[in-house]
């Protein structure tokens, strides 16, 4: 599924990294808590997170995940954006719940990790 | 052989990482393999999170070598009393700051030891921890 679809999927508004949206992905990983993430070896994963902090944009340049959905309206810091953009890492940000932007994407077509 | 010095400050959250992120881009540059690329920035993160999160300052040193690299990470902090005990899972000291920031539960020191081929950890309480690590290129 490409990135571009997700946004809408999730009325979401794109913050940084409107050049990638054409990325595919196929897998999801729905966390707030960064070491989880950090578990991952799959690659070309997205990451749901409320957790809207510079660790989630790092955790997330670590882990290889080019995109990156902050919920419940949480918005990305310009420190964020700033190691977004540099890192080549869409954030996307929804209005939705974890529990319902998982939901929706997984509706969608995309798959859990474990 | 490649030789970097960096230095941490103890609560500075916001630069945690940025020495993971420079050995990244070096390791790319190298042409290093991309599993083993990541299972290295991913222990050397969690041990800078640990600095961050649990000693008042540390020094981090990188060696890079034909076949491997090696990463040792000394900081002056209140130690750890119990390293078996750190070392499971679930077991942590961490601050709800700490928490916040989306680490603390206790998974740091095992994703550290799952992701490096050679693991070091000696501590003194009220002194300091030293962590070194090895990972190579090629598998053993």
């Amino acid at each position: 599924m490409k990135i571009s679809e997700f946004k809408d999927i999730l009325s979401g508004k794109v913050v940084c990294g409107a050049h990638l949206l054409d990325h595919d992905i196929e897998l999801a990983f729905a966390s707030d808590l960064m070491s989880d993430v950090l578990t991952i070896t799959e690659d070309n994963v997205l990451l749901i997170t409320g957790l809207a902090n510079i660790q989630a944009i790092r955790t997330a340049e670590m882990s290889n995940i080019h995109c990156v959905i902050l919920v419940r309206n949480k918005n990305a810091s310009c420190e964020m954006v700033r190691l977004a953009e540099e890192s080549d890492i869409v954030i996307i940000e929804t209005p939705y719940t974890l529990f319902r932007t998982s939901g929706l994407l997984f509706n969608a077509g995309l798959s859990p990790i474990y | 052989m490649m030789e970097f010095s960096f230095e941490i400050n103890g609560g500075d959250f916001s630069n945690a990482g940025m020495i993971s992120s420079l050995v990244k881009k070096t390791l790319k540059q190298l042409n290093i393999d991309g599993m083993i690329i990541r299972r290295t920035v991913v222990a050397l993160y969690e041990a800078e999170v640990n600095i961050v999160a649990h000693a008042y300052s540390g020094v981090v040193n990188v060696n890079i070598f034909p076949d491997k690299i090696k990463i040792k990470l000394t900081d002056k902090g209140t130690g750890i009393a119990d390293i078996d005990l750190a070392m499971q899972q679930g077991y942590s000291t961490a601050s709800p700051a700490v928490r916040e920031m989306g680490f603390g539960a206790g998974m740091g020191l095992p994703n550290i030891k799952n992701n490096t081929d050679e693991l070091n950890l000696e501590s003194t309480v009220g002194v300091g921890t030293m962590l070194e690590f090895t990972n190579f290129f090629e598998p053993k």
